[in-house]
This record gives C-alpha cells, sequence and structure tokens, in this order.
C-alpha cells in the first residue's frame, strides 16, 4: 500500500525533500486527502496547506483534490509552473 | 518526434525549414522563441536555472500538441524545450506550426504557447544579485490560457 510521492522547485525546498516512499494511512484515499496529511507534518511541510497555490499530478497527469490515490502510483506536488 | 525537452540549445532555422520539408500542402509556417532577459521584476537577471518534471513534462507538452492538432488542420507542428542553466540571450522554448493558412498556424502557434505556460511542468529559478529566488507564476499567463476554452 505504498506511493512514490515527489516534490518540485520551491515546494521541494520548502519540504526539504525531493521525493519519499510513503505507506498510505487509513482515511487517506484521495489526493486532498494525501495533500493535507503530508501538510499536518508541520514546519516546512505547512507549504501543502489548504490555501497554498500548490498543483498536484497523479500519474504524471495534472490532478484534482478529488482523484483517488491507489497503490503503486506516483504523485507529485509543486508550485504552479513557470516555463516557457 | 513533435516534441523535444532537452538541455542543449536548437537551431531555429532548420527547425523552421524542417516544417514544410517535403510537404507541398503548406502555405503558412508560425513559429515563436522564447528567451531569457536580463531583467526580471525589477532586478537584473544573471542566468537562471529550468528545471522539469522528466516523462510528464514530455507527455504534457504531447497532449497539448494533440489538442492543437484538434482545434486546427495541421501539417506539422514542433516543440522544443530546454531545461537547465540559461544566460540572457538563450533560447528556453521555441514552437513552430506548418499548416495551409496563416490563420490557423497564427493561431495553433499561440495557443500552444499558452498552454504551455500553464500546463507543462517547468519551474524557473533566477540568479539575482539579491540571491536566487524562484519565478512565481502569473496571474496574465492564466488568463491567456482561458481565453482559448470559450472557443
Amino acid at each position: 500500500m505504498t506511493v512514490r510521492i515527489l516534490y518540485f522547485a520551491a515546494l521541494r525546498d520548502a519540504v526539504g525533500c525531493a521525493q519519499e516512499s510513503f505507506t498510505l494511512p487509513s482515511g487517506v484515499s484521495t489526493v486532498g486527502e494525501l495533500r493535507t496529511f503530508l501538510a499536518d507534518r508541520g514546519e516546512g511541510w505547512r507549504a501543502l496547506e489548504e490555501g497554498r497555490n500548490v498543483r498536484a499530478a497523479r500519474n504524471q497527469r495534472m490532478a484534482a483534490p478529488s482523484d483517488p490515490v491507489m497503490p503503486g502510483d506516483e504523485i507529485a506536488f509543486f508550485p504552479p509552473v513557470t516555463g516557457g | 518526434m513533435s516534441v523535444s525537452v532537452q538541455e542543449s540549445d536548437f537551431d531555429v532555422g532548420a527547425e523552421i525549414a524542417a516544417l514544410s520539408e517535403d510537404r507541398r500542402e503548406v502555405g503558412a509556417v508560425a513559429s515563436f522563441v522564447g528567451l531569457v532577459r536580463d531583467i526580471s521584476e525589477g532586478s537584473t537577471v544573471a542566468a537562471m536555472t529550468l528545471e522539469h518534471y522528466p516523462g510528464m513534462t514530455e507527455q504534457a507538452l504531447e497532449e497539448i500538441v494533440a489538442e492543437a492538432r484538434s482545434r486546427w488542420s495541421l501539417h506539422a507542428v514542433r516543440v522544443i524545450h530546454r531545461y537547465g542553466r540559461l544566460e540572457p540571450g538563450d533560447r528556453i522554448v521555441f514552437v513552430g506550426v506548418a499548416g495551409a493558412h496563416r490563420g490557423e498556424s497564427f493561431a495553433a502557434c499561440e495557443f500552444i504557447m499558452d498552454y504551455l505556460k500553464t500546463r507543462a511542468p517547468f519551474w524557473k529559478k533566477e540568479e539575482t544579485p539579491d540571491g536566487a529566488r524562484w519565478v512565481d507564476a502569473r496571474d496574465s499567463d492564466d488568463s491567456a490560457a482561458q481565453r482559448w476554452e470559450t472557443r
């Protein structure tokens, strides 16, 4: 029941971690719930709190908070993109 | 190969020429080149580093190209986006579109850039006299992308 979580750019700097293997706790079954769980780690992880401008991807596609998280997924959190 | 994400520079002339090579039905090639500027938000910029999300980046760009092809009748599309450390004057991005007439080529080229700005997972970090800073996303980029949604 694990997922891989990636963090990019300013968000990676804030949380101090580029990626982790994460065992899904009970009660975490969507991208939004995962984000809230991670934000509750406190300190730099508060950058993931509700209201902060954070985007998410599930298996390399943009994801909404209501999208499910399944074992084996690759979930990514990052700031709004600034390419081009 | 219509999409490339690469560290190296590209040859604008060769890319534009390739869009109409062996395609006699092409009547209009539109292109866009994005460059690093030496000033941003009032600070001088010595260089910037572009980070991306390998795998998702290519997929996102392919989807944007596919969306453009579904909206306009296009003969060829090419998107190149660089990553890594770039200095003022360096090329960042190339979008080239070949169609039968200029209307669709201009529109598709602008559409691809507008969508790329809000959907392709790239992030810029600038080196300024006050230190390095991540570039914030602009609301104007969101509104530029949104105007295509009502058409």
